[in-house]
């Protein structure tokens, strides 16, 4: 059978695992939805210190909703031998593993982008800049599963690789965050944020060419 | 009668654990049809031979040639099917969806699925989710799964665990099936192998 159709059969079995274990879904998109709403409690009746710091609220909680959801990205077709039988396919394991990334935004990452309109309007954040919000994590959010997935592979074979995982993950994580916080700022400002957003693409269209080779590699690893 | 050629050649083959070695200079050939049953005690290195014969540890010296290339070569997983201690089943899919993505990861073989269901005596549960089966239901999925892609050279690392009578009967007939197909099997088993016109090989580790 064709390499396409192994893809998209990997695709259809996480997304149709996601939908019989709905916490995995729900988990990442509580946290999200939580610490947002912390935030007013916490600083008060200052409606203009929330509004400038909204951008850093939402795509801080992104990136660690994100990192919350990563272990389940491997564990459990680690823990039942499935990776084992993935690696062994004779189609090349980093476009299946690409396939299992995809469902895992489809999962995690794409809730966050459909909550995070309410929630912006919730800090305070401008019309215009809201767009740029969404524009940005529709960027942001998928290179946050594909790097996250290079750690994860890396940490699977570990029992307790939680620390290690956040360790290296989250300084990989910081171009994006400074990226796209700095769009959004910019568009709350009412100026120009095409640079930032062409760096976002750059950096999407690069880590999708480039992660699922070194996540299949250190998945071979992790097997042994 | 002349022996087959080998297809499997396997060379100075040693492999270190935790500073201990496991085994040293293993060599040997296997050909179409022909059987290879590894034996020796708990923790004499059974299950990390055929890790390695699977590729996923690399062996500490030696080589491993299918039909004479390497086993990094994508031609060798094309041929090959492994049955764990893992069943690499989810648990949360039926029995037909399991069946179907192993067919996605590979290639069509000898049977179709509800063929190969009749013939582990699972027909009937093409619906029913992997968790409701027993652990011996399980283990005869994993059969189906090397009946249904195709494949030449089985790996099974005791295939024999938590079978009844009955099934290990199966198991032992579906492997004579194999071998008289030009089939290749690795094995490691505690049980007494009971198979008619096979030729077995041993190799006892230590």
């Amino acid at each position: 059978m064709s390499l396409t159709h192994a893809f998209f059969a990997i695709l259809r079995r996480d997304l149709i695992l996601a939908v019989r274990r709905r916490s995995e879904i729900a988990n990442p998109l509580l946290f999200f939805i939580l610490v947002i709403t912390l935030f007013p409690l916490g600083i008060g009746a200052r409606p203009q210190l929330l509004q400038a710091i909204a951008p850093g609220i939402i795509w801080v909680s992104a990136l660690l909703a994100a990192m919350l959801s990563l272990d389940s990205l491997f564990r459990s077709d680690f823990d039942d031998g499935s990776l084992e039988q993935i690696l062994l396919s004779p189609h090349p394991v980093s476009i299946l593993i690409l396939g299992k990334i995809v469902a895992h935004w489809l999962v995690t990452g794409l809730p966050l982008l459909l909550i995070a309109p309410l929630l912006a309007v919730f800090l305070g954040m401008p019309q215009p800049a809201i767009g740029v919000l969404l524009l940005s994590l529709l960027l942001g959010t998928p290179v946050l599963s594909l790097i996250g997935a290079i750690g994860v592979a890396l940490t699977v074979g570990l029992r307790r690789g939680g620390m290690i995982l956040s360790l290296l993950v989250l300084p990989l994580y910081v171009p994006v965050l400074i990226f796209a916080g700095n769009a959004v700022e910019m568009a709350s400002n009412g100026l120009p944020v095409t640079a930032q957003i062409n760096i976002l693409i750059a950096i999407l269209l690069l880590s999708l060419v480039l992660a699922p080779w070194p996540t299949a590699a250190a998945l071979k690893m992790s097997m042994n | 009668m002349m022996p087959p050629s080998p297809l499997l050649q396997v060379e100075g083959l040693s492999c270190i654990r935790d500073d201990r070695e496991l085994f040293c200079e293993l060599a040997f050939q296997l050909g179409a049809g022909q059987v290879l049953l590894l034996e020796g005690k708990n923790g004499s290195g059974k299950t990390s031979l055929l890790r390695i014969l699977c590729g996923f540890r690399e062996p500490d010296a030696g080589h491993i040639r299918w039909c004479g290339n390497p086993i990094s070569d994508s031609q060798y997983y094309a041929d090959m099917a492994y049955v764990g201690h893992l069943d690499g089943i989810k648990k949360e899919l039926t029995v037909l969806e399991n069946l179907n993505l192993a067919l996605a990861l590979g290639q069509h073989g000898q049977y179709a699925i509800p063929e190969a269901l009749t013939r582990v005596q699972l027909a009937g549960y093409q619906q029913v989710l992997v968790q409701a089966l027993s652990a011996g239901q399980k283990r005869r999925m994993s059969l189906a799964r090397l009946l249904v892609t195709k494949n030449r050279l089985w790996i099974l690392d005791e295939p024999f665990t938590s079978l009844d009578k009955q099934g290990i009967k199966l198991t032992e007939t579906l492997m004579t099936e194999h071998c008289s197909r030009g089939g290749l099997i690795v094995l490691t088993s505690h049980h007494d192998l009971n198979l008619t016109d096979v030729d077995v090989q041993r190799i006892h580790l230590s």
